[in-house]
């Protein structure tokens, strides 16, 4: 258990950056990974009075706050709309309920752990994150940058037009995925996120426009085929680097087929 | 630091260290039905009501709860004892190191859904692990329980 | 078969504590316990094999709110075990509290006692130790009479003839055999040879390892713990301690959950030395990471079997060779590996023309293993069943028509099992049951769903003990009570399973009154009848009789009072229907009155306690069966569905017996495909926390059902047999079986990953 010495309800995001500077301190999120560990900490930042729990829906987008639980996009019915279930399939085994009621979409985006089903799903739509800081940024981009004392505020989702399918390969039903898979189509353009592979979730195109001429069960393994290439995947305990390699093309020729309706 | 909960409908005041769990919080203001069953938070054993919603009280700092209302099996006796004798006559509660994390929970599963299928009591419940009854028993005490509020 | 009218046996009532636990009351160790016990922790080694040179505590002992810290040199030095087995113990004295020479990563280096825990955990980082790193011997393949010697010691020692020489790295070994079994294997038409694996895998019960101690108001030591063995513990604790047993009261109050893990003093005996040193109360709580990485899974095993038949599918000779590995300390070593040939080759012994059976446990730099479900029985269920489903898929026989051919049926003599004759046994209306409920002629063809997936099925049979004949003890006393009612105490332990509900139950149907008018208490080791523990599936069976015994001493007691009452000859009474009545008469006496009487100028006291022992260990006998859904690409199995029926004799309680059964079987499935035991660069079990091993989910178990077949044990109270170990047997064969049929290959290891699934290629 990780052992806090003073605990702090930011009463703005200003004075939560800058106890954030230090860093002896950190933000406390759903604090469900966070406390299996064992380091210690001097203040313990928490946002949950900052009104940052709230999904709002516009024309245009959705805007979900940093301490939205994903409960709550599990259950957000224009969320699950837009993205045909993909929001709730990627996260209804995670765990139990009572865990996703803590935990949070700002801590799942922000820790950008390699076993993450938010960030997987999330890569593969038109997604961004607004930071205290740095301003709104293309979640694929955000996904590469190392860890440094800015705030996560919100998480942008944007309203392109699109068609998400999501899968996960898990060996026991509530477990860390063995390997993430997304498969979508967004503005016209189909995309793969693939995650838990088991490192960062990570976002490709088909630039080889394999899908172009639709999808069919051949263009649907050639895509496949060339996301299995282009992600670097390694082994632990859950899957050597060959078994989630040839997931990749199970998962991803099965998504690219449902995408298609076959 | 000084905190504010309402535990079972008692407002409580108390002095804490920051890094004070609320699982350890409500232990010790007697509420002893609230177990401790993994680090990991991942077995279900200390779920408690926060505002209503079902949570890992090992995993919620005890200073996050400060104004909020927090419910424990101790102080939903009545609204369990509807359904518990189902679970018993099946044999179901075993061991029962599981039973209060798994009735808060069946609790917050009826209160939201109050007609489950078979298949929503088991996602519903799938973070409230058993080692000892194979869980068959508790989903057919859950139904035998809503079969006889239909009758 | 005997099907007697019974009142208050094979009736489903609830357990006499449902409502305390489904309602939260505080009854478990922690929940009654003093909140200003000091906190007890334990600082483990790094090293899977090292020698502590120095170990420097004063800067620990300097944190505000530590009591004090306990090292190898604090302890006594005589040597003990903690396997909760009747004395002597087969499991070898190779413990000291704290040793010097640390023999797993996780061993015990030092006892850390301090106000908070938040004081000893900080205290623990701040110990200095030095090792003396040692090479370790870890692949139990390669331990017997390997170089490096987990226990050089000189001070080993075995009290039991069981075979173990620690200078050869050898807890025990064990030879039986039966006709000539080279002789027949060679003229088989066909021999299935091969070694099944199954691993260390762990109780997980959801109460972690708990002990609490105190002296009380006589200046004895009290031990409250989450414990299957008082009287064991209460022994245990005297040898380890070195004071008397007579100055030790072990209590337990209700558990959460053992399956055998608190068969072994695995927590009791650091705080029992903490509040010896300090006369403060003391509580040690193991962390759920405490539980994997120092607990006491199963034993890890590899079983060699050859198993010859002819062409037409006649099981014809056995050949049975057991390694098993009991990790850095002996703990039930010698006795799991006997149930592997034991509770497997029986159930052949139609005809089998012989049989051999040996095997070696030995010694390793790995955690100790202890006392699970099943007990070697199933380690040796999974290579026998599993062999044999080889050979009917290798003969194309349908594996249940062989089972047919070959399964013991009731009467016959088992040579392997003892030379018992089995004289209940109802394995062919099991497995005829089973089919039909399973539909097993639809299941088992493989169906192919499409988009890579195939249904199918496999099937396993299992039997076990009883009891341990000639060694077990239970005992009871029943007390008549002013209303009427009895008081039933009893040394065995209900650890979630509902013992004290169905002995209840037989003191009920014996003294002809309600079980509401029963009120059990168990187990102390001060207001006990002895009791060897809640183990060995043995508490329904022995203390079961034990109980019985005692009903009719009872009865005989309360005749002779009412006979003084009556002023008449005992022989002029009898007792029916609850009360005493006077043959030919219609004059009775109840109960009520007969307390009254002995409770007022009476000699004669209104008790009686009994014990019993068997001679015999009746096996239960169990048919499963499972249907799967195999994805072949991804090699994700699901349990669709699972039927199982047993034959338990009579059970006592069928929703209990039922209960028992599903979960036995859930633990099963996930052994056989989730519950995995790798290990890490420290030569500690990976699978440390229930984010790595993973157990199964309601998600996880498809839908169960599990029926009886009675059949009536003559040795046992009210016809019944056992239940509690059985029903985990069968999920590791079945399943094994029904991945085969989807995809043509024998996975002899368990458990079988999805990765294993999807990447193997059929054989030849």
């Amino acid at each position: 258990m990780v052992t806090i010495q003073k605990y702090v309800r930011a009463k703005t995001l200003e004075e939560a950056y800058t106890l954030n500077q230090n860093k002896r301190n950190r933000i406390v999120a759903g604090m469900l990974w966070m406390k299996t560990g064992s380091g210690s900490m001097n203040t313990a930042i928490d946002l949950c009075d900052l009104g940052l729990d709230k999904i709002e829906e516009t024309e245009e987008q959705f805007s979900i706050g940093a301490m939205v639980t994903l409960r709550q996009i599990e259950l957000h019915e224009g969320l699950n709309a837009y993205s045909s279930g993909a929001i709730r399939n990627a996260v209804h085994d995670i765990i139990g309920v009572q865990f996703r009621n803590s935990a949070t979409v700002g801590g799942s985006i922000w820790g950008r752990f390699g076993f993450s089903d938010v960030l997987t799903v999330f890569l593969a739509l038109d997604t961004y994150v607004e930071l205290y800081k740095g301003g709104i940024l293309p979640l694929e981009q955000f996904a590469k940058l190392p860890y440094d004392n800015d705030l996560l505020v919100r998480v942008i989702v944007k309203k392109a037009p699109a068609a998400v399918v999501y899968s996960a390969m898990r060996i026991q039903r509530t477990d860390f995925p063995v390997l993430t898979c997304t498969v979508s189509q967004v503005d016209g353009q189909y995309r793969a996120s693939i995650g838990a592979r088991p490192g960062r979730a990570m976002l490709v195109r088909d630039d080889e426009h394999l899908l172009a001429d639709g999808i069919t069960q051949q263009s649907a393994e050639a895509f496949a085929a060339s996301v299995a290439e282009r992600v670097p995947t390694l082994g632990n305990i859950r899957g050597s680097a060959a078994y989630r390699t040839h997931l990749i093309k199970v998962l991803t020729q099965r998504n690219v087929l449902a995408l298609g309706g076959l | 630091m000084e905190i504010k909960i309402k535990l079972n409908g008692k407002m409580v005041v108390d002095n804490i260290e920051a890094d004070l769990l609320l699982i350890d919080f409500v232990r010790s203001h007697g509420c002893r039905s609230v177990k401790r069953g993994c680090e990991s938070s991942n077995c279900g054993l200390c779920t408690v009501l926060m505002d209503g919603k079902p949570v890992l009280s090992c995993s919620v700092l005890a200073a996050r709860a400060d104004g909020h209302t927090v419910q424990t099996l101790e102080g939903l006796q009545e609204e369990a004892s509807n359904f518990v004798g189902f679970i018993a006559d099946q044999g179901a509660d075993q061991c029962g190191f599981c039973n209060p994390g798994f009735v808060m929970n069946t609790i917050s599963l009826l209160r939201e859904n109050p007609d489950p299928t078979d298949d929503e009591i088991r996602a519903y419940l799938s973070g409230n692990l058993c080692r000892c009854t194979g869980y068959e028993g508790q989903l057919r005490g859950i139904r035998n329980y809503l079969n006889s509020r239909k009758d | 078969m005997e099907h007697k009218n019974y009142k208050a046996i094979n009736q489903s009532v609830r357990k006499k504590d449902s409502m305390q636990l489904l309602l939260g009351k505080p009854v478990y160790t922690d929940d009654i316990t003093s909140d200003d016990a000091l906190v007890v922790k334990l600082l483990r080694s790094p090293h899977a094999n090292a020698i502590v040179q120095d170990i420097n505590v004063t800067i620990a002992k300097k944190v505000p709110g530590v009591v004090d810290i306990y090292t190898w040199k604090d302890v006594p030095k005589q040597r003990f075990e903690i396997a909760g087995q009747t004395y002597p113990e087969p499991s070898p004295y190779d413990r000291l509290i704290i040793d010097r020479h640390v023999r797993f990563s996780g061993d015990i280096v030092a006892i850390i006692a301090a106000e908070t825990e938040k004081a000893a955990n900080k205290a623990m980082k701040l110990i200095k130790v030095k090792y003396e790193v040692l090479e370790p011997v870890l692949d139990f393949h390669t331990a017997k009479d390997n170089p490096i010697l987990v226990h050089p010691e000189e001070d080993w020692a075995q009290y039991c003839p069981v075979g173990g020489d620690n200078k050869r790295n050898l807890v025990s070994t064990e030879f039986h055999a039966d006709g000539d079994v080279e002789a027949i294997l060679s003229d088989c038409d066909i021999v299935i040879d091969h070694k099944y694996h199954t691993k260390a895998y762990n109780q997980a019960m959801m109460e972690t390892f708990r002990t609490y101690c105190e002296m009380d108001r006589y200046g004895r030591l009290h031990v409250i713990s989450s414990t299957q063995i008082v009287f064991h513990a209460r022994r245990i604790l005297s040898q380890a301690l070195g004071i008397p047993k007579s100055r030790i009261r072990v209590e337990k109050p209700r558990i959460g959950g053992g399956f055998g893990a608190k068969q072994t003093a695995v927590s009791e005996v650091y705080p029992a030395f903490v509040t010896l040193k300090t006369g403060r109360p003391c509580e040690l709580i193991f962390t759920r990471e405490e539980c994997f990485i120092g607990g006491c899974p199963r034993h890890e095993m590899e079983i060699h079997v050859r198993l010859g038949a002819s062409k037409d599918g006649i099981i014809r000779a056995i050949d049975f060779h057991a390694l098993s590995n009991s990790g850095a300390y002996g703990e039930h070593g010698p006795t799991t590996v006997g149930l592997t040939g034991t509770k497997s080759i029986p159930m052949y012994t139609s005809n089998l023309e012989a049989y051999r059976f040996d095997c070696e446990v030995v010694y390793t730099n790995t955690v100790s293993a202890g006392a699970y479900r099943g007990y070697g029985a199933t380690q040796g269920l999974f290579a026998v069943e599993s062999a044999v489903n080889e050979l009917a898929e290798k003969l194309h026989i349908d594996p249940t028509s062989i089972r047919d051919k070959n399964m013991v049926k009731e009467g016959m003599v088992m040579p392997a099992y003892y030379g018992e004759t089995a004289n209940a046994c109802a394995l062919d209306r099991c497995l005829d049951h089973c089919r039909r409920i399973f539909n097993w002629e639809e299941k088992y063809p493989v169906r192919d769903m499409g988009n890579g997936k195939v249904r199918t099925a496999g099937v396993a049979m299992a039997m076990q003990g009883s009891c341990i004949s000639n060694l077990d003890v239970g005992s009871a006393t029943v007390k008549l009570n002013e209303d009427g009612g009895y008081n039933l105490l009893i040394g065995a332990a209900d650890m979630g399973t509902g013992c004290d509900t169905i002995l209840s139950q037989m003191v009920a149907e014996s003294m002809g009154c309600s079980v509401d008018n029963v009120a059990v208490f168990g187990a102390d080791t001060d207001a006990s009848p002895y009791d060897s523990g809640s183990y060995a599936s043995s508490t329904t069976y022995i203390t079961g009789m034990a109980v019985y015994k005692a009903c009719e001493s009872l009865k005989k007691r309360m005749c002779a009072i009412a006979a003084e009452m009556l002023d008449c000859n005992v022989d002029e009474l009898a007792f029916e229907d609850g009360q005493v009545i006077r043959l030919g008469t219609d004059t009775t006496v109840s109960p009520v009155d007969i307390t009254y009487k002995a409770q007022c100028n009476s000699n004669l006291v209104a008790e009686a306690t009994e014990s019993h022992a068997s001679p015999v260990s009746p096996p239960p006998y169990m048919v499963g069966m499972v249907e799967i859904e195999l994805d072949k690409l991804t090699g994700k199995v699901d349990i669709l569905d699972y039927k199982a029926v047993v034959d338990c004799g009579i059970p006592i309680n069928p929703a209990l017996a039922r209960v028992q059964t599903e979960g036995g079987i859930v633990q099963g499935i996930g052994h056989t495909l989730m519950e995995n035991v790798t290990f890490n660069r420290f030569n500690r079990p990976a699978e440390s926390s229930f984010l790595q091993y993973k157990i199964p989910t309601r998600l996880d178990m498809g839908k169960l059902r599990v029926e009886f077949e009675h059949s009536y044990e003559p040795t046992g109270p009210f016809g019944a047999k056992s239940i509690g170990e059985i029903v985990i047997n069968t999920p590791g064969p079945a399943i094994a079986h029904a991945i085969y049929r989807a995809t043509g290959v024998w996975h002899r290891e368990l458990p079988i990953t999805p990765e294993q699934i999807a990447l193997s290629k059929p054989e030849e």
